[in-house]
């Protein structure tokens, strides 16, 4: 007799929705240094392990460049590790990102997005998460809770496939914060969905090794380029792991998420959580008005899309990208609009983009405030960067 | 000697192997090189001594040079030698001149 799975859903907030997805997967060592909006998660972490549901070894570090350092040591040893941080603490473990990313360790971590000192802010932005972009670690930004839960298992399948670091971003406070009804997989079925795999080197009295050795220039920019190109494995990797997961347990995001961009003749693009959902509302409500209203979400951020953005963007007349972090002194203020601006250049696209800057410490980023680009889009269609929200 | 390539490395710079430094030569980022004229040297050994890398060797044997004969000679490491010319300028009879390496 087939045996029914009722179906498990609970509210959670995204960071109890990475925490899930860390159980689900059987983790073996966790480190982390709490930090806001980042606690919470190794919080409900805490939990699980004091209760026996979770059999995981947890390190109490005394900060988040010793909580990434000790699972870089640990994942040289062949465990599965999580760590999670936040702003300041992502920008404290900077350094170790590239260790991590060198060393070709399938660590995950998530990243609720908060705004960098000075002046402090606890509020949620992608500041911290966009200074880490050029580290050799595959990026999501995802925009759900569930999504949070989904990607965090897929980024173990993917880390552990490709040999990198992944990071699972999301909007801090406004997702890790806020509840949404998750679906959640059968335990089981998800550590048969990411086993363990054999890894080429480990640190194994038995088989020593060495690593974190110096390079001198002979080797230090070959061992550079094989990052390279295991970003571009990685970005193949990502498709094929999110097509397996949605064939597996029914959802699948793709690595770039469209709205209504069948027939759009403008588009907003976006990554995470409350920009998406405001830019559909207002979608809907630019479509309404009879403007042909589109939202194109970037969800793998690195390695970049190229070819998905291009494909999103093509049929559009022009297009605007919220960026929800600033980079100061580039041409234009903004990560995502940069990214985008570059891959249309290599492949010869020519349309015009605007650059708006929204959201910054979680400044509001109302429905109202997308629907004026739409209007504006359609009205000017122009270059350039706004800072949207800003009193000037 | 051709290195490897990047896709031929062990995947994030791992040394798969124990003990293989005795056998790594250390001297790729030189640039000049470094060549005795064996027929200028005066034995003085300074080179030898101001070396920061001690790869100058001091040989043992007879070496009839000119109309000379000298139980010494100084020669040169190239696989550990890093080309930073100490030798060069310490030597006090210029018998030594920096050679541009080409690769
Ligand atoms: S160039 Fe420098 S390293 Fe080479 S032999 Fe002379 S002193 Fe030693
Ligand atoms: S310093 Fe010059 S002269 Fe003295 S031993 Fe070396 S090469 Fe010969």
């Amino acid at each position: 007799m087939m045996v029914q799975k009722t179906k498990q859903v609970e509210a959670l907030t995204s960071n109890y929705a990475a925490a899930y997805a860390v159980k689900a997967v059987d983790v073996d060592v966790i480190a982390v240094y709490p930090i806001t909006p980042q606690t919470t998660i190794i919080e409900k972490l805490s939990e699980f392990i004091a209760n026996g549901e979770l059999n995981a070894e947890i390190i109490h570090v005394e900060s988040e460049h010793s909580a990434l350092s000790a699972v870089v040591g640990a994942s040289a040893t062949g465990a599965r590790v999580f760590t999670a941080t936040s702003s300041q603490g992502l920008e404290f473990a900077h350094e170790v990102l590239h260790i991590a990313s060198g060393f070709r360790l399938p660590i995950v971590m998530a990243v609720p997005g908060r705004a960098l000192s000075a002046p402090i802010s606890i509020h949620g932005d992608y500041s911290d998460v966009m200074n880490a972009r050029d580290t050799g670690w595959v990026i999501y930004i995802a925009a759900t809770a569930q999504e949070v839960y989904d990607t965090v298992i897929q980024a173990y399948k993917l880390a552990e496939s490709v040999l990198l670091p992944v990071m699972v971003a999301y909007d801090g406070f406004l997702m890790s914060h806020t509840m949404e009804p998750v679906e959640l997989n059968d335990e089981e079925e998800v550590r048969s969905f990411v086993p363990r795999a054999a890894r080429p080197y480990t640190l194994n009295p038995r088989r020593p090794v060495t690593m974190g050795p110096l390079a001198s220039p002979d080797w230090y920019y070959e061992l550079k380029y094989q990052q390279v190109l295991a970003l571009r494995e990685a970005y193949k990797a990502a498709a094929e792991v999110d097509a397996q997961y949605g064939r597996r347990f029914g959802r699948r995001y793709g690595l770039v998420e469209g709205y209504r961009m069948e027939d759009a003749d403008y588009a907003i693009v976006v990554y995470g959580g409350a920009a998406y959902g405001n830019a559909r509302e207002a979608a809907d409500r630019a479509r309404e008005a009879g403007i042909a209203a589109g939202v194109v979400r970037v969800r793998l951020y690195r390695p970049f899309p190229t070819e998905e953005v291009l494909k999103a963007l093509e049929g559009v007349k022009a297009f605007a990208v919220v960026d929800r972090a600033i980079m100061f002194g580039s041409p234009a203020e903004g990560p995502l609009y940069k990214d985008i601006a570059t891959a249309m250049y290599i492949h010869g696209v020519d349309k015009p983009a605007l650059n708006v800057i929204h959201g910054i410490g979680q400044r509001p980023i109302y429905v109202e405030d997308m629907y004026k680009i739409y209007a504006a889009l359609r009205e000017n269609p122009r270059r350039g960067v706004v800072f949207m929200g800003v009193r000037i | 000697m051709t290195l490897p390539k990047a896709t031929e490395l062990p995947i994030g710079a791992v040394i798969p192997e124990p003990g293989s430094t005795r056998r790594n030569t250390t001297a790729g980022w030189r640039t000049l090189r470094p060549v005795i004229n064996d027929e200028r040297c005066v034995r003085c050994q300074l080179c030898w001594l101001y070396c920061p890398e001690g790869t100058i060797v001091e040989k043992k044997g007879v070496f009839k040079v000119g109309g000379r004969t000298y139980d010494v000679r100084y020669e040169i490491n190239y696989d550990y030698c890093k080309g930073c010319g100490i030798c060069a300028n310490e030597c006090p009879t210029k018998a030594i001149e920096m050679v541009p390496e080409t690769p």
